[in-house]
């Protein structure tokens, strides 16, 4: 077997907010190529997790690496930790794809325009390649005729998928899946998961905060369980929903069977 | 009653001199007063405290004072001082069109500066968060995201701010400009015949704000076209099964 790269790197990430702890120390590495599930019930700091990853989320304690290159964290003034460098985040950033909740694709902006506009402005790529590259996404994704639409036309599965393609558009090393099926009618969440599939099965890193249980058994590579700000469990598929170890996690199975 | 039509045809050309007087100081102070006020709602919407509150006395100054004080304090105080009248800016500074187009810019930049504020606050967080995401810096996402969204829910409101400005403009007949009011005081003065002088101005400021109104619904219609839901035009593009 090779030798994978590691793609991701989180260590002993803490995260508080006044005197409520939220993350209590959470390391978690993903190599080239993985794709890891993060469940738990809510409130149990799987969002904030992965929004401390790129920063939405300010860190309180810990360190990030991506493809090896840490990011570089001082404290800052509230006690929580900063970029000492704002050009290396958003270089880091940019090398993240972050897919949210609520899609929260640009409304002023055509479904074309949205895609193209990180890759342009902040890669610097030229116009016509990013437009390229945006109509084969969109056709990857199956919007290939909405292209010149608004945001406020689209479903809201459509617009995920649009969000998705935007991400792809960055040519990301790891890709940021925070709930992205949480905010869509039941019918629309299936178009959704099969392009997520998609990805995993051609070996895009991937990071999934989820509650689609049989999607998360299905194409993970590794199960991670989150309970009051620590990993309660973690594993293969197979370790974590077949042979759950802590009462918690037995608990959670059980009402998510 | 005794209406004078031809003291109305006689004098219209005086009027229509006025209006480009008045269209002249609202369009310089409109554009001067937008200039001014984005980067003051860029302060005031910002995240450090002391960047938000250095606006914040000007701001306070322009919005809770009368504009005719404004106007009186720049005509008539700044002459007051030598320095003033010794300075490069004398030349400009004596002028009482200039002076109204000052404060004029000064009041409005006030105003338009709170609206854009409340504007870019206005932009839920997530498309904010969306341009971080991506690895956008601060001036890249203030010229690609906040500002061209805070531009599009600000315009009906600022809309108003400009026709507000028209019909405040009439106070720079108090320091002798011959604007749309100004001109028809004069004409007064020869004519005595008030009502149908202020009655032609009235109508004057009325069809400006009638265009400046239909301006705006045009450009809104332009700026905000992404808010306008487009109905299918076929029942298979809801739903494939309800095709036929």
């Amino acid at each position: 077997m090779t030798e994978k790269n590691i793609a991701l790197e989180l260590d002993d990430i803490h995260k508080s907010y006044g005197s409520l702890e939220v993350l209590k120390g959470i390391s978690l590495s993903a190599s080239d190529g993985e794709v890891i599930s993060i469940l738990g019930s809510s409130g149990s700091g799987k969002s904030t997790l992965l929004r401390c990853i790129n920063l939405l989320e300010r860190p309180s304690r810990g360190s990030i690496r991506i493809a090896g290159e840490a990011l570089d964290l001082v404290p800052g003034k509230d006690g929580d930790l900063r970029a000492a460098n704002s050009r290396q985040l958003e270089r880091m950033r940019s090398r993240i794809g972050f897919v949210f909740q609520n899609f929260n694709l640009w409304p002023h902006k055509s479904i074309l325009e949205n895609i193209i506009e990180a890759p342009v402005q902040v890669l610097g790529q030229s116009r016509d390649q990013a437009i390229s590259r945006a109509e084969e996404l969109l056709q990857r994704v199956g919007l290939s005729d909405k292209r010149d639409v608004y945001p406020a036309n689209l479903s809201g599965g459509q617009q995920q998928r649009v969000a998705i393609a935007r991400a792809l558009a960055m040519d990301p090393q790891v890709l940021l899946f925070d709930e992205p099926t949480s905010a869509l009618d039941p019918e629309l969440v299936n178009e959704v998961l099969a392009v997520m599939r998609s990805l995993a099965e051609e070996g895009r890193t991937m990071l999934i905060v989820t509650h689609e249980m049989r999607f998360a058994r299905e194409v993970s590579s590794q199960v991670v369980f989150l309970h009051q700000g620590q990993i309660e469990e973690s594993g293969t598929p197979e370790e974590v929903f077949d042979r759950p170890q802590s009462q918690r996690v037995k608990d959670f199975m059980a009402s998510h069977a | 009653m005794n209406w004078n039509w031809d003291v109305i045809v006689e004098y219209f050309p005086r009027l229509i001199d006025g209006v480009w007087v008045t269209l002249e100081l609202i369009f310089l102070s409109g554009l001067f007063g937008l200039m001014l006020a984005v980067p003051l709602a860029l302060m005031r919407a910002s995240q450090s405290r002391w960047l938000r509150l250095l606006p914040f006395g000007y701001i306070f100054f322009f919005r809770g004072t009368p504009l005719l004080v404004q106007i009186f304090l720049i005509y008539y105080g700044a002459s007051q001082f030598d320095a003033v009248r010794e300075s490069v800016l004398w030349p400009i500074l004596r002028e009482p069109y200039w002076c109204a187009i000052i404060a004029f810019t000064l009041n409005t930049a006030a105003y338009s500066a709170e609206l854009i504020r409340g504007a870019i606050q206005a932009i839920p967080k997530g498309e904010l968060e969306a341009a971080d995401a991506f690895g956008m810096s601060r001036w890249l996402k203030i010229r690609r995201i906040v500002l061209p969204r805070a531009f599009g829910i600000v315009l009906p409101a600022y809309g108003n701010e400009l026709i507000l400005m028209l019909k405040s403009s009439s106070l720079a007949s108090t320091i002798t400009l011959l604007d749309i009011t100004g001109a028809a005081r004069t004409i007064i003065a020869r004519t005595y015949t008030p009502l149908e002088i202020f009655a032609t101005a009235g109508v004057l400021y009325l069809t400006i704000a009638a265009i400046m109104i239909g301006c705006f619904r045009l450009l809104e219609m332009r700026l905000n076209r992404h808010q306008h839901y487009k109905m299918p035009t076929e029942l298979s593009a809801v739903d494939p099964r309800l095709s036929d």
